[in-house]
């Protein structure tokens, strides 16, 4: 990290906030940057300035006379720049701390952090105190889910690739309207441009990097309700019912969730083992039966066989490619 | 909004708050003002020697920000001042992201709250909270989520814990050990129930590993309060702000290739991503403390994880898949 940079910003950052007026880029040029010139120096400018506004300062761009609209200028305005006075009292203190810790996603947790650090450098003291409150847990493990969300806050089309099971992935443009998660998944919401019709995907079923368009390119309509639209398009999760076979003393994840269990049946193999019956999404048990190795064995659907037995052959096929 | 604490612009961001911080709260131990921003004590004292060259333009003393940079070297007397900066008085507005995961994050409490009082409560703080951010951007915030229930069960259990560790006594676990898949019996003084993101550990000594330990709440399959006291000195529960890993025995760097279409694995395990190779895959590392607990995980994701290195997490993984594809063949 380079202390002159830091230093750079932070003069840049102060000269355009005590400004009454928009400030000329030679003016900036003198102030700050006085051994930069011609294409040096607007490289210099424009980076700085896009840093700023990537930590959510509002850089404005305006001219510098009314009359004559020929040159430009900047300025970051106080009352947009500054949180407005805010006051909690203890016990929304106490809500807004415990609120921090809500989000088990990368992204969305350290936003949280960076409100709570904003609401404590205001004075607020977000000591979390004894609160009788059960702590709610969001999660989000979908890769698409950063894409989506931001592109919705900055009113952004999206085109990606979305693969339905046993289909080729196929190319889709979406004007999202938000994230929502629904029965456990999250899904996107918003306007298919290439069908004219509301829309819900599911972020696991996105495939690759989604491509984003221009910020503003299109509103979302007044009173969308996301939840109502995802409770009414998305489809609901089949489950299947299993059967699987698992080692006497293994299995305890798998154990907990069965319904029935039945000991000392014959399987592959002189041992014997318990027979469990259990009902989940297909993808769930999949991973769960993989993750138990040679101590989970699938009977039954023969989808799910198929599916654990196609992916340790794509394991075992790489190994003879190396 | 995503900084990285070593470039110029986190050290800005962090600025903008410790600025504004130091204002509202006049003299503050530098201890002080690192803890309440969650900052390290290295850190703040480190931001405060670039504050001291920032300033307003125009090259005289006065017009730069005036820090005291004496009590930075004095460990009695680490009371920081800061003058001349009344134009960063406030820190800045919350981003519509910042909003909007607060926002959500509220919602979800106030889903849950069992009372209509504190229900309330989170309506106020909300209503606030609205207000101070970017125009309209938590009435519109493009994410809606109903959080998991907590399970009554884990919370009743939490509470049984947390009264042992307040009356000081001993606790039998049945716990399971994932990476083992083993349910084990063991005596644990309690220290305290914590939590980490969004899951709830029973902090206490275990007295089959000798060593202080973290119980996953759900994993514990049953507890039994004992009326014998703890024998170990009560330190009360830690502070796992900087995440679980400080208790592990020894950890070893296992570099994965991760596939395109499993990128999400670098962000939702602790993976320090190194490089992003040509066909679009990624290459990253992540401390590994028990082999068995990376090939079931490695297993979980198959195929879209590998071992590059070591080569014997590579073979104890692919003889795994081995063994678990000849039970079908």
């Amino acid at each position: 990290m380079s202390a002159a940079k830091t230093e750079r910003l932070m003069n840049l950052l102060i000269t355009l906030l005590v400004q009454r007026h928009y400030i000329t880029k030679d003016r900036i040029r003198e102030l700050l940057y006085p051994d930069l010139e011609g294409d040096a120096f607007d490289r210099a400018f424009e980076r700085d300035k896009e840093e700023l506004r990537s930590i959510g300062v509002p850089v404005e761009t305006g001219y510098v006379d009314k009359y004559f609209d020929d040159e430009v200028g900047y300025r970051i305005p106080p009352d947009q720049f500054a949180l407005p006075d805010i006051s909690l009292t203890a016990d929304e203190a106490a809500v807004v701390a415990v609120a921090a810790k809500v989000w088990d996603h990368a992204r969305m947790a350290e936003a949280t952090t960076e409100a709570l650090r904003k609401l404590t450098a205001a004075g607020i003291s977000l000591d979390r105190e004894a609160l009788e409150i059960a702590q709610p847990v969001i999660g989000a493990d979908e890769e698409a889910f950063d894409a989506f969300f931001e592109a919705a806050t900055a009113r952004r089309p999206v085109e990606f690739d979305y693969a339905r099971p046993g289909r080729e992935p196929a190319r889709r443009h979406l004007q999202p309207w938000g994230v929502v998660r629904f029965s456990g998944r999250w899904y996107v919401v918003g306007l298919d441009t290439d069908r004219g019709e509301e829309r819900v995907f599911r972020l696991s079923r996105v495939r690759g990097r989604p491509q984003v368009g221009e910020p503003g390119a299109y509103t979302i309509p007044a009173g969308v309700d996301l939840r109502e639209v995802a409770r009414r398009l998305a489809p609901a999760v089949p489950e299947v019912t299993a059967r699987l076979l698992v080692r006497p003393g293994a299995g305890h994840a798998l154990r907990r969730l069965a319904s029935e269990v039945e000991t000392g049946v014959r399987g592959p193999g002189e041992q014997r083992w318990d027979r469990l019956v259990v009902t989940r999404p297909e993808s769930e048990l999949t991973g769960e039966v993989l993750a138990h190795g040679p101590d989970a064995y699938v009977e039954s659907p023969a989808s799910l066989r198929d599916a654990v037995v196609s992916r340790l052959r794509a394991v075992v096929a790489r190994e003879g490619a190396a | 909004m995503r900084v990285a604490g070593q470039t110029a612009k986190g050290q800005v961001a962090r600025l903008l708050a410790l600025v504004p911080y130091l204002h509202a709260h006049g003299m503050v131990s530098v201890d002080e003002a690192a803890a309440h921003l969650g900052v390290s004590r290295k850190q703040v004292a480190k931001d405060l020697r670039v504050l001291f060259m920032c300033g307003l333009p125009g090259g005289y003393p006065d017009d730069l920000i005036d820090v005291d940079l004496d009590a930075l070297d004095d460990p009695d007397d680490a009371v920081i001042r800061i003058s001349n900066a009344d134009y960063l008085a406030r820190p800045m507005r919350l981003s519509p992201t910042e909003a909007t995961a607060l926002i959500v994050a509220l919602r979800a409490l106030r889903d849950g709250a069992d009372s209509e009082e504190t229900r309330e409560v989170v309506d106020r703080a909300m209503a606030k909270l609205e207000r101070a951010a970017a125009e309209g951007a938590a009435r519109d915030a493009p994410v809606e989520a109903v959080a998991e229930a907590p399970d009554p069960a884990l919370t009743a259990l939490s509470r049984r814990l947390g009264e042992a560790a307040d009356r000081g006594v001993q606790v039998r676990l049945e716990y399971w050990v994932p990476a083992r898949d083993e349910v084990s019996t063991r005596v644990v003084d309690p220290r305290g129930v914590v939590s980490h993101r969004g899951q709830a550990y029973l902090d206490a000594w275990c007295h089959s590993a000798e060593a202080p330990r973290l119980f996953r709440l759900d994993r514990v399959r049953a507890a039994e309060v004992l009326d014998t006291p703890v024998v170990t000195p009560s330190t009360g529960p830690r502070d796992l702000s900087d995440g679980l890993f400080d208790q592990a025995d020894s950890l070893e760097a296992v570099t994965l290739r991760i596939e395109p279409d499993a990128r999400w694995v670098a962000e939702y395990y602790p993976v320090e991503v190194v490089r992003t190779l040509p066909d679009g895959a990624l290459e990253g590392r992540l401390a590994v403390a028990d082999e068995r607990w990376l090939v079931r995980l490695l297993l979980r994701l198959a195929p879209a994880v590998s071992v590059t290195e070591p080569t014997a997490y590579a073979d104890a993984f692919t003889s795994r898949a081995h063994e678990t594809l000849g039970l079908y063949t």
